[in-house]
C-alpha cells in the first residue's frame, strides 16, 4: 500500500471541507473494498477521509412508510435491526448475506452503494424498492443513481448521507453466489410496493438493471408461473471464468422465479 | 504520514507511532510483538487475522491501525485466564482436535467466540457452518472445528464468558 494522508472528520460538514480541492482524495466508509484495493496498489489516493468517526451518518429510523438507513450503517446492523426485519425483511436478509460475518461488521450500506460494484447486493434492493438516495446536497431517485460499471450519479466531493426505502407489500432477494468469493454471480430483488412491481438484477451486467417484461407480467399476476417463459437476452451480460453471459442470463430467470416464490411465502 | 495511535489491547493500554497505511494486524504483530494473530491470505478472505474490535469480530488485515484508535481490541493472546486455564473455546478446540497445522486456529477461535455470543449461546450445525464463511482452513479440518464450536457454546454459557 502506498502511504497517504489520513483524516478522521467528526461531521459531514468537516468531511466535505476536507475533500475540497483534493482531487486525488478518497472517502473511506467501511473500507471493505478500498483497503484491499489500496493493498494491491490499484489506487494511490493522496488523502483518505475516513467517515468512521461521523456518528450522524449511522443509524436506522422508521419515518412513516419508509425505512431510512444512514450511509455509515454496517451490514450487520441492517441484518439484525428489528425495524428493518419488521418493515422490509428482504432487505435484512440481503444485508445478512453480504460477504462474511467479519465483512458485515465493517462494511456499510453507503460505501457499497457509492462503490457500485457490479456484483454488489445492495443496488438490487435500492432499485427494486425504488429507494431514494440522500446526499449532502440532494436526493437522487434509484433509477437515476446507478450509471454504469463502478459509476454513479455522485459528483466529486458528494457523500451519501442515507437511503430511504419504501416499505414493501411483498419482497424477496435471491442470489446465486460465486462459490468462492460469495459475490453475486446473479442476484434478483423482486418487490411489490405502492409504486408497483419491480425486478432488479445485480451481478449479471455492468451495473444493476430492471427487467421490464417481468415487471409487467408480475403486475398482472404476482406468481413465478407468470414469468416462467420470459427469456433474458445474453447480449451485454458479464462473461468471465465463473460463468458465461448465457449462463448468467439463464440464472436471472431462475433467481427471479425463486424470489417471487419467496416473496409469496 | 506518521500518526500516534492509542488503544486498549487485551485490557492493556498501548500506543505507538504508525504510518497511515499500517494495518491493525501489522501494528499488533510488528509493533507490539503479538504474533498470535496470523496473516494468511492478506486479501481479506481467509480469516486467520480475525480479532475483536469493541466486541465485534473483524479481519485485522483489512482495517488500518489508525481506524482502531481508542478501541478495545481482543486478540487470541487475551482469551485464556491463565497459563493453565484456557478459554472454553480454546479448550473445546483442544478436546475435539479442531486443528491440524494450526495456522487458521487463532482466527477460527476469535470468529467462533463472536458467533456463539451473537447467537446467544444457541447454535446448530448449519448455522456454525454458514457463520464460518469468512474463515478458511487449508487442511480442510472443518468437521472437528464445527464440533468444537458446538461443544464450546454451552461451556461458554456456564462459564459466563
Amino acid at each position: 500500500m502506498y502511504d497517504f494522508a489520513y483524516h478522521r472528520p467528526k461531521s459531514v460538514a468537516d468531511a466535505i471541507g476536507l475533500l475540497k480541492g483534493k482531487t486525488e482524495a478518497r472517502v473511506m466508509s467501511g473500507g471493505m473494498t478500498l483497503i484491499p484495493t489500496l493493498k494491491q496498489r490499484l489506487a494511490r489516493p493522496s488523502d483518505v477521509v475516513d467517515l468512521g468517526g461521523v456518528k450522524e451518518l449511522a443509524g436506522i429510523k422508521v419515518e412513516g412508510n419508509n425505512v431510512v438507513i444512514g450511509g455509515m450503517t454496517r451490514h450487520a446492523d441492517v441484518a439484525s435491526s428489528a425495524d428493518v426485519k419488521a418493515a422490509i425483511p428482504a432487505l435484512a436478509y440481503l444485508a445478512g448475506h453480504i460477504g462474511d460475518p467479519q465483512v458485515r461488521n465493517r462494511g456499510t450500506m453507503g460505501g457499497s452503494v457509492a462503490n457500485n460494484d457490479p456484483a454488489a447486493d445492495y443496488p438490487g434492493a435500492v432499485v427494486a424498492l425504488n429507494a431514494t438516495v440522500s446526499t449532502n446536497t440532494r436526493k437522487i431517485a434509484a433509477d437515476d443513481f446507478f450509471k454504469g460499471l463502478f459509476e454513479t450519479a455522485l459528483a466529486e466531493g458528494e457523500l451519501i448521507t442515507g437511503i430511504s426505502f419504501p416499505k414493501a407489500e411483498k419482497a424477496a432477494y435471491m442470489k446465486f453466489p460465486n462459490p468462492a468469493s460469495r459475490y453475486a454471480m446473479v442476484g434478483v430483488f423482486v418487490a411489490k410496493t405502492a409504486a408497483g412491481v419491480r425486478v432488479a438484477v445485480t451481478g449479471a451486467g455492468a451495473t444493476v438493471f430492471r427487467v421490464k417484461a417481468m415487471e409487467e407480467a408480475l403486475s398482472k399476476n404476482f406468481s413465478s408461473a407468470a414469468i416462467k417463459d420470459i427469456k433474458i437476452p445474453a447480449d451485454g451480460l458479464n462473461s468471465d471464468i465463473h460463468g458465461s453471459a448465457e449462463y448468467r442470463a439463464h440464472l436471472v430467470g431462475v433467481m427471479a422465479r425463486r424470489a417471487v416464490d419467496a416473496a409469496n411465502k | 504520514m506518521t500518526i500516534s495511535v492509542a488503544m486498549t489491547v487485551n485490557g492493556k493500554s498501548v500506543s505507538g507511532k504508525v504510518e497511515a497505511r499500517t494495518l491493525l494486524v501489522q501494528f499488533l504483530r510488528e509493533h507490539l510483538g503479538m504474533t498470535g494473530t496470523h496473516v494468511g491470505c492478506d486479501t481479506s478472505q481467509c480469516g486467520a487475522c480475525v480479532v475483536h474490535v469493541d466486541g465485534k469480530s473483524i479481519k485485522s488485515c483489512t482495517i488500518l491501525a489508525v481506524q482502531a484508535e481508542g478501541s478495545k481490541v481482543t486478540t487470541i493472546e487475551g482469551l485464556a485466564e491463565s497459563a493453565d486455564k484456557l478459554h472454553p473455546m480454546q479448550e473445546a478446540f483442544r478436546e475435539n482436535h479442531a486443528l491440524q497445522c494450526g495456522f487458521c486456529t487463532p482466527g477460527m477461535v476469535m470468529s467462533a467466540i463472536d458467533m456463539v455470543k451473537r447467537h446467544n449461546y444457541q447454535l446448530d450445525e448449519a448455522t456454525v457452518r454458514r457463520e464460518l464463511e469468512g474463515n478458511l482452513c487449508r487442511c480442510t479440518g472443518y468437521h472437528n472445528i464445527v464440533k468444537a464450536i458446538l461443544a464450546a457454546a454451552p461451556a461458554m454459557k456456564s462459564a459466563g464468558v
